[in-house]
C-alpha cells in the first residue's frame, strides 16, 4: 500500500508521542480501539483550568502507520485549542490532512473517538456530565 | 555499498541463477523446436534437452526420469495429482486426507473435490504446526485413497515427519503424494526411501524460472497413475497436455543439478545465517518462534513480535523485503490460517514476520536486517500503550476493550 508523504513523516517522526500523569485532575485520558482490530489509541490532554485551553497532549498508538500519523496529528491540533475547539474536530478534516485512503477512514473516526474520549474523562475528573460518546 | 531493500522472501520465489539463465538462454534463442517434433533436428535438439533435464531432476530426488511430468508450477501440480487422483481411482473410494496447514493450491484443491463428491479429513497441527501420526491413523478408512501432506512448510519451514505419513497411508492402501514446493532442492528428498508416491515442486523456489515445475509419479511399487486435468496432444505419458516449455525445464533441470551439488554448503551456511538472526532477533523481549525449531527447513523462520501491530511493522521494516502473518496489507484483514493453526491468538499472528533467506543472502544483509527489525520493533513499543501496559503489569485480557 502506498501511504502519503504526511503518513510517512508522522510515522518517521510522531510528535507529542508519550504519557501524562492521568492522576491529576486536569488531564484527561481516552484509550479506544481494541487489540484483535488492530488499533489500540491512547490520547491524553492537559488543560489549564483557567482559560480552558490544552496546553499538552500526548499518544501512544498501535496500529497501522495510518493510525499513528491520526493521533499523532491530532496531538498536534490539540494543543493551544480550547475544549470546546477540539471538541469540534471531526475526522474527515484529518482524512483531507493526511490523505487517507477510503480503507483507512477508521484510523481517523478512532482518533476522533480518542478526542472526545479524553475530554469526556477531563469533564467527569471536573465535575461535568461525561460526553455522550459516538459508538463507530 | 548495501543495496536497499533487501530480498529476504526467498519462500515466496527465489532470484534466478545466473548459472541456469545461461542454460537456458540458448534454448530461447536458437533452439526453439518443438520438443514433440519427431522428424526433424529442431525437435530432436528440444527433446534432447527436455530428457537431459529429465535426468538432472531425477537424480536430485532419487527417482527415474520417466516418472517427471512437467507442469506450469506447483500449484498446477497439486491440482493434477489430487485431482488426477481422485478420478483415476474413484472406483477404490473418494476420502482424502490433508492437514490444515498445506498451501491453497492443496487446500482450495480439496474443497473442489468435495463439491465433486469427495471427502476430505482436514488434520489439525500441534503448536509446532506438525500433524499427529495417530490422528492420521485414526482418520484412514476402506475408501481413503490419498493422503496428502507437504514436506515443509512455506511460512514456517516446519519439516512434517514424512517418512511415518508414508508407511501409515501405505499400510492401509492409500496413495502418499507431498507438496515438496518448499523442500525440493532444499533438504534431502528422496521419492524411494520417503516412500512418496506423488509429489508437486517447482522451479522458481530453487533458483529456477518461473512458470514451470513437476510432478513425480511412481511408476512401479506401485504403478500409480492420474487422469490428465487438461485434454490435447497426450504428452507426458497421457497425464499432462501442452507443448513443453522447453527453455524452462532446462532451467528447472539446471537449478536442480544446482540444487543436489551445492545442498550441504548452502545448508550449512543458511542455516548458520538463519540461527544467527533468530537469536539475535529473540533477544527482543516477548518475541516468539513460530512452528517446530527442531523439524524445520534450513534457511526460514518465522517469529512474532508480541505488542507491535503488523502493518506498522511491516512500514517499519520497508528496507526488507519480507512476508508478515498479517494480510492486511492485501484486500483481507484476516491473519495467516497456517499461524492461527498453531494456535496463534489473531494479534500474534498479525505482528508476526516470515524471514526466507537464499543462496545469495549474505552476512552483511543479515547484520543489517538484525539492526533494522530490532531498531523498528523497538520504536513501535514505545508507540504502543499496550507494551506500556504489559510493562506496567496490566493483564490486557482484563480490560474492556470499546470495539468499534
Amino acid at each position: 500500500m502506498a501511504y502519503s508523504d504526511k503518513v510517512i513523516d508522522h510515522y518517521s517522526n510522531p510528535r507529542n508521542v508519550g504519557t501524562l500523569d492521568k492522576s491529576k485532575k486536569n488531564v484527561g485520558t481516552g484509550l479506544v480501539g481494541a487489540p484483535e482490530c488492530g488499533d489500540v489509541m491512547r490520547l491524553q490532554i492537559e488543560v489549564d483550568e483557567a482559560t480552558n485551553t490544552i496546553t499538552d497532549a500526548k499518544f501512544k498508538t498501535f496500529g497501522c502507520g495510518s493510525a499513528i500519523a491520526s493521533s499523532s496529528l491530532a496531538t498536534e491540533w490539540l494543543k493551544g485549542k480550547t475544549v470546546d475547539e477540539a471538541l469540534a474536530i471531526d475526522n474527515m478534516e484529518i482524512v483531507e490532512e493526511l490523505a487517507l485512503p477510503p480503507v483507512k477512514i477508521h484510523c481517523s473516526v478512532l482518533a476522533e473517538d480518542a478526542i472526545k474520549s479524553a475530554i469526556s474523562d477531563y469533564r467527569v475528573k471536573n465535575g461535568l456530565p461525561a460526553l455522550e460518546l459516538a459508538h463507530h | 555499498m548495501l543495496k536497499l531493500p533487501i530480498y529476504l522472501d526467498n519462500n515466496a520465489t527465489t532470484p534466478l541463477d545466473p548459472r541456469v539463465l545461461e542454460a537456458m538462454m540458448p534454448y530461447l534463442t536458437e533452439v526453439f523446436g518443438n520438443a514433440a517434433s519427431r522428424n526433424h533436428p529442431f525437435g530432436w535438439a528440444a527433446e534432447e534437452a527436455v530428457d537431459y533435464a529429465r535426468e538432472q531432476i531425477s537424480k536430485l530426488i532419487n527417482c527415474d526420469s520417466k516418472e517427471i511430468i512437467f507442469t506450469s508450477g506447483a500449484t498446477e501440480s497439486d491440482n493434477l495429482g489430487i485431482k488426477g487422483v481422485f478420478e483415476m481411482y474413484s472406483q477404490k473410494g473418494n476420502h482424502i486426507i490433508t492437514a490444515t496447514t498445506e498451501h491453497k493450491a492443496v487446500l482450495d484443491t480439496c474443497k473442489h473435490i468435495e463439491k465433486l463428491g469427495g471427502r476430505v479429513t482436514y488434520l489439525p497441527v500441534d503448536e509446532k504446526g506438525l500433524i499427529s501420526l495417530e490422528e492420521l491413523e485414526a482418520a484412514m478408512t476402506p475408501e481413503t485413497i490419498l493422503v496428502t501432506i507437504m514436506y515443509g512448510n512455506n511460512e514456517t519451514g516446519t519439516i512434517q515427519p514424512i517418512r511415518e505419513i508414508a508407511k501409515i497411508a501405505h499400510k492401509h492402501g492409500a496413495l502418499f503424494m507431498t507438496d515438496g514446493t518448499q523442500a525440493v532442492g532444499k533438504i534431502p528428498v528422496d521419492v524411494i526411501a520417503d516412500g512418496i508416491d506423488i509429489m508437486a515442486f517447482t522451479a522458481h523456489k530453487m533458483y529456477g524460472p518461473k512458470g514451470v515445475g513437476a510432478l513425480y509419479v511412481r511408476r512401479k511399487n506401485p504403478r500409480v497413475k492420474v487422469t490428465a486435468q487438461m485434454d490435447g496432444g497426450g504428452h507426458e505419458r497421457g497425464m499432462r497436455s501442452g507443448t513443453l516449455n522447453v527453455p524452462g525445464i532446462v532451467g528447472l533441470g539446471k537449478a536442480c543439478e544446482l540444487a543436489r551439488l551445492e545442498m550441504d554448503a548452502d545448508t550449512a551456511r543458511l542455516s548458520a545465517l538463519r540461527d544467527r538472526l533468530e537469536k539475535e532477533l529473540t533477544t527482543l523481549e516477548e518475541s516468539y518462534v513460530n512452528g517446530s525449531v527442531e523439524h524445520r527447513l534450513p534457511h526460514v523462520t518465522n517469529i512474532s513480535f508480541k505488542y507491535v501491530e503488523g502493518e506498522g511493522l511491516m512500514m517499519g521494516v520497508k528496507d526488507l523485503a519480507v512476508s508478515s502473518g498479517s494480510a492486511c496489507t492485501s484486500a483481507s484483514l484476516e491473519p495467516s490460517y497456517v499461524l492461527k493453526a498453531l494456535g496463534l491468538s489473531d494479534d500474534l499472528a498479525h505482528s508476526s514476520l516470515r524471514f526466507g533467506l537464499s543462496r545469495f543472502t549474505t552476512d552483511e544483509q543479515i547484520d543489517y536486517a538484525i539492526n533494522h527489525v530490532k531498531e523498528a520493533v523497538t520504536k513501535l513499543r514505545e508507540m504502543s500503550p499496550l507494551w506500556e501496559m504489559f510493562k506496567e503489569g496490566v493483564d490486557l485480557s482484563k480490560i474492556e476493550w470499546a470495539e468499534h
